[in-house]
């Protein structure tokens, strides 16, 4: 029972933490709360199931997913995402349309019925006495591969710095002479990368259908506030809690399935009546 | 006799000057004239559900709209509406008269439950929280099927009326007269009130405005507003049933700020608009391509809103008509010269 709370609850963290931190990064620089953000990851889920069953190798696979979401991603960003960025409601709406879009794409070209999507190791390994699926493993290397390499070009290198100044202000950033403009169309770029990688992640692992994204979305959004907006650190952290919350919810109460999303949504407000700002989100409501 | 004349002279001065106004005399006319011409039911049906969600939409249209608290979690008020009157009415057996406005006040109880938890929150934070509530409802509604009827919900519900025709009056009359309630206040004093929380909280507070007990105002009035709507829609012919995957759904959350979004947000027309507009459009499109239905539906919100993101109200009412510079008074954009003070129109970008 604890060994399988745990290896779920890893499992639920890489991938909620990927999801998370490509939204947050989206929302930290270019303002934009992308609705549609975890419609790129059923869509990716889909995209490898297309390609594993047309008999490309999966590494080909994986290449064509992840280029065709990115550039897809971006096209959707700069057509009808950024020409109204200012105005929030907007956005809010217009993100939700483009999720909806995809997911009646998805539903015209594989209709309704859940798919399945082969391991790309099946079997199981003994680790320290436990039982634990070799698909679960490449999933969870995957995460934290993509966690380390988005931290890496956050932290080291200009790129990022840039990044992380346009999160800071955008106003400042673009008069230190950094294209704010395109460096939010990067970021889109890397938010989606990670949303790609994600969904082929747990393509084996998870039912693939065209409603999959809903679920995540929530507690994605949960995530990202519970952590505090604007701060990747907290939004890893919000993601970790919330799916152990979510894994130990299914295993330990009846009926639980019922319950998980609920009770990770509790969680997040109880923090807020805690933290109104979240667990790391700066305490002087600045206006931007 | 002499009220006649002055009622006349009040259409020709005060609503035929305006292309807006008559749009809205239109509107109501034949909306109030419309079985007359045709009582097929299914057209009854989708007019009914049409006006029960604009009712909806102005809830949310007033919540958000106005006092810029956004709701993405409106299901809560219109689905606490809807199960509410619905377990009165199915465990208890009383009338729609008695459920209804019971179903009305659980809901402007939830809003301000809701409410006052969330005054600490701000902007997205808010949002999100909100998001949390009809999704936390729906998990207890599936904990205990045996009282709430679970993922099947609620059956057999009491009819509101034994025929259409008046369901269908009762319904648009309903929204009638709560639309101008609700479009007077949001003119008034209060509405004000409600524009300057959500341009600058703290400039209001500073003026002296108690925010607190207004935002609270808002809340609960909101949730009134949609507590009827979802009340109604338990009894109504159009749902038959209540259960969580409807009125509870995040679609359901998100659906009434696709609409006032769509229609123009703060305005109390706009969400209308966007009700009348989208709902029939959809009800079309599932009879006549229900396959491709809500990829042409979601295109066009994405192609609507890239070229008029104010919403299509606001930007047809700032084409048909100006606003003079002198005197603020709203003119036909065909006229010369200010109907009211004389100050020439031409040659100028609104």
């Amino acid at each position: 029972m604890v060994a399988s709370i745990l290896v779920n609850g890893l499992v639920y963290s890489g991938v909620y933490a990927m999801l998370a931190l490509g939204f947050g990064l989206v929302f930290g620089v270019g303002r934009v709360l992308n609705l549609a953000h975890t419609a790129f990851y059923m869509v990716a889920a889909y995209g490898i199931f297309y390609f594993a069953s047309t008999g490309f190798g999966m590494p080909l696979a994986v290449v064509l997913t992840t280029l065709g979401i990115v550039a897809a991603g971006i096209a959707v960003y700069k057509l009808f995402i950024e020409p109204v960025r200012e105005m929030e409601a907007t956005v809010l709406i217009a993100t939700l349309a483009v999720a909806v879009l995809l997911q009646e794409l998805v539903l015209v070209f594989f209709g309704n019925e859940p798919r399945h999507v082969p391991p790309a190791l099946s079997g199981f390994t003994q680790v320290v006495g436990v039982r634990v699926g070799n698909q679960e493993m490449v999933t969870l290397v995957v995460a934290a591969l993509s966690l380390i390499g988005a931290w890496f070009l956050l932290s080291r290198t200009k790129l990022g710095l840039a990044i992380r100044a346009a999160a800071q202000d955008r106003e400042v950033a673009n008069l230190m002479g950094i294209n704010v403009n395109q460096v939010t169309a990067i970021v889109m770029g890397l938010g989606l990368l990670l949303a790609a990688l994600a969904g082929i992640a747990v393509a084996p692992l998870f039912t693939v259908e065209p409603g999959m994204w809903m679920n995540p979305l929530v507690i994605v959004l949960a995530a990202v506030v519970l952590g505090g907006l604007g701060s990747l650190k907290g939004s890893l952290i919000g993601a970790v809690i919330l799916a152990f919350a979510e894994v130990s919810v299914v295993f330990l109460v009846p009926g639980g399935s019922y319950l998980r999303t609920a009770i990770a949504l509790l969680i997040m407000v109880c923090v807020f009546f805690i933290r109104p700002e979240g667990l790391f989100g700066s305490s002087i409501a600045e206006e931007r | 006799m002499y009220y006649g004349r002055y009622l006349l002279r009040y259409l020709q001065n005060e609503i035929l000057v305006l292309p807006s106004r008559v749009i809205v005399l239109v509107f109501v006319a034949s909306l109030v004239a419309f079985p007359l011409i045709s009582q097929d039911p299914n057209l009854l049906r989708m007019l009914i559900v049409t006006a029960l969600f604009s009712l909806y939409a102005v809830s949310w249209d007033l919540l958000s709209g106005y006092t810029g608290q956004i709701s993405l979690g409106h299901a809560l008020f219109f689905g606490s509406g809807a199960y509410a009157s619905a377990l009165l009415s199915s465990h208890l057996g009383l009338p729609p008269y008695a459920t209804i406005p019971a179903g009305a006040a659980v809901a402007t109880l939830a809003g301000l439950l809701v409410g006052i938890p969330c005054l600490r929150l701000r902007k997205h934070y808010l949002a999100l929280a909100t998001l949390a509530f009809p999704i936390m409802l729906t998990g207890l509604v599936l904990a205990f099927p045996g009282f709430s009827g679970g993922e099947g919900g609620i059956w057999r519900i009491a009819r509101l009326t034994s025929t259409r025709i008046e369901e269908y009056y009762l319904i648009v009359g309903v929204m009638l007269v709560a639309v101008f309630a609700l479009w007077k206040v949001a003119g008034s004093r209060v509405g004000l009130i409600f524009h300057s929380i959500r341009e600058d909280e703290t400039a209001a507070r500073a003026l002296g405005i108690n925010t607190v007990r207004y935002k609270l105002f808002a809340f609960a009035l909101s949730g009134f507003t949609a507590g009827v709507a979802g009340a109604l829609y338990a009894h109504s012919s159009a749902a038959r049933i209540v259960a969580p995957g409807v009125v509870l759904s995040l679609f359901m959350s998100f659906q009434p700020v696709i609409w006032t979004i769509f229609g123009g947000a703060a305005t109390i027309y706009g969400p209308i608009t966007g009700v009348f507009i989208l709902y029939p459009l959809l009800d079309t499109l599932n009879v006549v391509i229900p396959k491709y239905r809500m990829l042409v539906f979601a295109l066009l919100v994405l192609f609507i809103l890239r070229f008029m993101p104010h919403g299509i109200s606001t930007w047809i009412r700032d084409t048909i008509e100006r606003v003079c510079p002198s005197c603020q008074v709203r003119n036909i954009a065909t006229r010369r010269a200010c109907r009211a003070c004389g100050v020439e129109l031409r040659h100028m970008q609104p």
